[in-house]
């Protein structure tokens, strides 16, 4: 039996690509005008789920009900007919066009003789922004907005079309704190609308603000549905995975070695007077609000951005980095924040990202790479860090999220560097895999690499690091031992005034 | 894309990956135009023909070898055609005026690889995009070929130097020196860390940078090779002639890019391979030479070109949607 109040009910979903059974008997229930929480790791099918629901991925069987109804999505217009809009993690957004023309794409408003009726536009998308008391203008280029606004503009873009069932994937992992309590509010507003939501979303701490209950995927079949009432993170965390992680943070307290990394009274066009050490068999966090100039830091450290004043000593020496591969020559490693557009090549396989920075370690001789060499390098990290793909020939671009990060940081310990800087090394994956990554920080601690570790997750700056530094407006405003710091006691500094 | 895992690591079958290879659409409508050709196309199978064939695509393949390095970063190099006539009429002066034939051809590679050279100044340093700037370079060579020419062709070149227009038994030396372009080009591409590095930049120029590879450098030598492919096709096309004339080479860079595009080389870069353009610059060379056999004439020959290079492509999109 269907109550009246279910909007959606997808049962017994089932998919398979080349021959992988992807979803097994996936199950959703959607009731109107209330959020669903969608959770799962990495690979445990959620994306794929939504994609049979919004036509991209045709399934092989199973039943979509919307309203009690079967319905039949083969395509995007399909899903559009049924009151379907899905938010992406990265945004459909044209920059060069403005907020209104975006919100109007392929559905313009049109005057006389064919002509756009560009104020028409403006006017309906200011009304719409209005709804969401979001205070842009419908006239600004949406290349110039930051990402929370352009996620405004996506959510804008939905309501457009009068979207019945709107899906968010992972609509916060870009956001600053600020930004996320008001997409809150957004979110409820939506609500009180009677637009039902599903949330993907990795972030267990933010669902209780916002979510109805949760739905739980794991290997491709939805294995609890749980109120939000009795949504405990443990009890998340073990459906999620299976099986219970008793310590979050496995962090392990160790001797220091020598000094790896001193930077000392470094300045440039974003950071200013910044000093630090590294040592060996050492994590330093960088904790600071998003602009802060955490990230900056590293990207001069490594030579991507420009240094104008400071020195920077590897190992006692002094160096000159002026490149990325200066760094790299210094055993300077960057696991960047952005894998898609920095971490990774998505159109070379794996073994050829891993074997990538440190391509000298697989020549058979001064001519040619070992072809050998090479497999058996991605086999063995593929092993050792439970990369799950068909075998390492696999595009990166194929991966999922959690994957893909692995796929970073085996291309930098393949580097071996000494000194490894990591910006948001856990961003956008699931706890399992975080967990896996943490121990990986660890092994390189207890080889006496030297980890400098950027995050905005303040639970894992305190869980990891041996030591932690505070910004502020590219200025270094404080440092706290591994026992002193709090997150009161992080945020108070990364928010106090810089003299 | 969570799509792809699975649980268990699975060798793929020698059947999966012989399917799976970006090269097996074009190789097998290589086999079938073969297969077509040889059934109704009169002498199209005698040895002749077949050397005939590799003689016809020699510059094109030659070129299109380095061309295939230019557009796997992304890029493209429109001023091939120009760099052949120009560096072509150069060597063929310089031996008028006595030159030794080895000097005259060392000077000539020299010559592409510095016009390369500039391209990739302009591409790599300047930051022009790469279809603008060998616009510039195509039209400015053109033009100094008129210029160092009068207009006017220089023939009746040294013995020496014609000899390499002509063949060793049957077959045509042209042939061989593509072959061996061919078997350097793929064998770089494929084997060596400049190679893997060029992929790396198709795909991704920022992240190749923070990997540690020299963007700009490895930009700039793509195009160096392609000069260098070009004063190669320049002597193959001056000693066959004997003769070296201000035209020459108009408009090839359009058959060489489609060589490259049929062969399955993506336009936004990263992806292809030298082995899909021999093949490529093959279905050009076999679809011309077996439809001259039937006596069809240049008009439809083009029309038929032209269908083949779309009929590629959409091919090309097919695979990569699955």
């Amino acid at each position: 039996m269907i109550d009246t109040d279910t909007i959606l009910e997808m049962t017994h979903i089932n998919i398979s690509f080349s021959g992988v059974h992807i979803l097994k008997d996936a199950d959703l229930v959607l009731k109107r005008g209330q959020v669903n929480i969608l959770l799962g790791e990495n690979g445990a099918g959620k994306s794929t789920l939504m994609k049979v629901l919004t036509g991209a991925y045709h399934k092989d069987s199973g039943e979509i009900r919307i309203n009690g109804e079967p319905v039949t999505i083969n395509n995007a217009a399909d899903a559009e007919k049924n009151g379907i809009s899905m938010i992406y993690q990265e945004f459909n957004l044209i920059p060069n066009l403005s907020v209104a023309e975006n919100i109007f794409l392929g559905k313009e408003l049109v005057g006389f003789g064919g002509k756009v009726d560009f104020e028409g536009m403006n006017r309906e998308a200011q009304k719409i922004l209005d709804r969401l008391h979001v205070a842009i203008s419908p006239k600004t280029k949406v290349g110039k907005l930051g990402v929370a606004q352009q996620q405004m503009v996506e959510i804008a873009k939905a309501l457009s079309v009068d979207a019945k069932i709107v899906i968010m994937d992972e609509p916060t992992s870009a956001l600053t704190d600020e930004e996320i309590e008001n997409l809150f509010a957004i979110v409820n507003e939506m609500k009180t609308h009677g637009v039902s939501i599903i949330y993907i979303s990795h972030r267990l701490e933010e669902f209780k603000y916002v979510g109805d209950y949760v739905t739980t995927m794991r290997d491709g079949s939805t294995v609890g549905l749980t109120p939000i009432a009795e949504a405990s993170h443990d009890r998340l965390v073990q459906l999620m995975v299976g099986r219970e992680i008793k310590n979050q943070f496995p962090h392990v307290e160790q001797e220091l070695g020598s000094e790896l990394l001193r930077v000392s009274h470094l300045s440039n066009a974003h950071v200013h007077d910044v000093s630090l050490t590294v040592h060996a068999g050492e994590i330093v966090g960088i904790a600071g609000l998003m602009g802060a100039g955490r990230t900056e830091i590293a990207r001069a450290i490594y030579g991507i951005d420009p240094i104008d004043e400071g020195e920077i000593f590897v190992a006692g020496k002094k160096v000159k980095v002026a490149s990325p591969a200066d760094a790299i020559a210094h055993h300077v490693g960057f696991v960047t924040e952005n894998r898609r557009d920095e971490g990774l090549i998505m159109t070379l396989d794996i073994n050829q990202n891993i074997t990538l920075p440190a391509l000298r370690a697989i020549q058979k001789n001064r001519l040619a790479l070992s072809m050998q060499k090479e497999r058996q390098v991605g086999a063995k990290f593929m092993h050792d860090l439970d990369i799950k793909a068909v075998n390492g020939r696999q595009k990166a671009g194929t991966l999922s999220g959690g994957n893909q990060q692995k796929v970073v940081i085996a291309k930098w310990l393949e580097a071996q560097p000494q000194i490894l800087m990591m910006d948001e090394p856990t961003r956008g994956i699931d706890v399992g895999a975080k967990y896996e990554i943490y121990t990986i920080m660890n092994e390189l601690k207890k080889h006496g690499v030297g980890i400098l570790m950027i995050s905005s997750e303040l639970p894992e700056v305190i869980g990891m690091s041996d030591r932690i530094l505070t910004m502020r407006e590219g200025q270094l405003t404080g440092e706290l031992d591994r026992g002193e710091a709090t997150q009161e006691k992080i945020m108070t500094l990364a928010t106090s005034e810089v003299e | 894309m969570e799509s792809t895992q699975v649980k268990t690591p699975q060798r793929e079958s020698v059947w999966r990956r012989l399917v799976s290879n970006n090269n097996f659409g074009v190789s097998i409508a290589l086999i079938i135009l073969l297969v077509a050709m040889a059934a109704f196309a009169p002498n199209f199978t005698t040895l002749n023909n077949i050397f005939n064939v590799l003689l016809q695509i020699a510059q094109v393949g030659t070129i299109a070898v380095g061309m295939t390095y230019v557009i796997l970063t992304a890029g493209i190099d429109l001023s091939v055609g120009s760099i052949v006539a120009f560096d072509g009429l150069a060597m063929a002066m310089m031996m008028k005026t006595g030159v030794p034939v080895v000097l005259a051809i060392l000077a000539g590679l020299v010559i592409g690889g510095a016009i390369g050279g500039l391209n990739g100044f302009l591409v790599a340093k300047l930051n022009l995009q790469p279809f603008v700037a060998t616009l510039g370079t195509m039209t400015m060579f053109r033009g100094l070929a008129y210029t160092i020419s009068g207009g006017q062709p220089v023939y009746t070149l040294p013995a020496a130097f014609d000899y390499l227009g002509g063949s060793i038994g049957v077959i045509p030396i042209p042939a061989i020196l593509m072959v061996i372009v061919f078997i350097i080009g793929a064998y770089t591409l494929k084997y060596t860390k400049f190679g893997r590095h060029i992929y790396a930049i198709g795909g991704n120029a920022e992240a190749s940078k923070l990997s540690g590879i020299k963007v700009k450098r490895n930009t700039a030598m793509v195009y160096i090779i392609s000069g260098l492919c070009c004063a190669i096709a320049a002597v193959i096309l001056t000693a066959r002639l004997d003769s070296a004339v201000p035209t020459a080479a108009d408009g090839i860079e359009l058959d060489v890019i489609a060589a490259v595009a049929i062969g399955g080389t993506d336009m936004q870069g990263g992806k292809g391979a030298i082995f899909g353009t021999i093949i490529g610059a093959l279905i050009m060379g076999v679809i011309a030479n077996g439809l001259n056999l039937l006596d069809v004439a240049q008009g439809p020959q083009r029309f038929v070109k032209g269908v083949i290079i779309i009929l590629a492509v959409v091919l090309q999109v097919i695979r990569n949607r699955k």
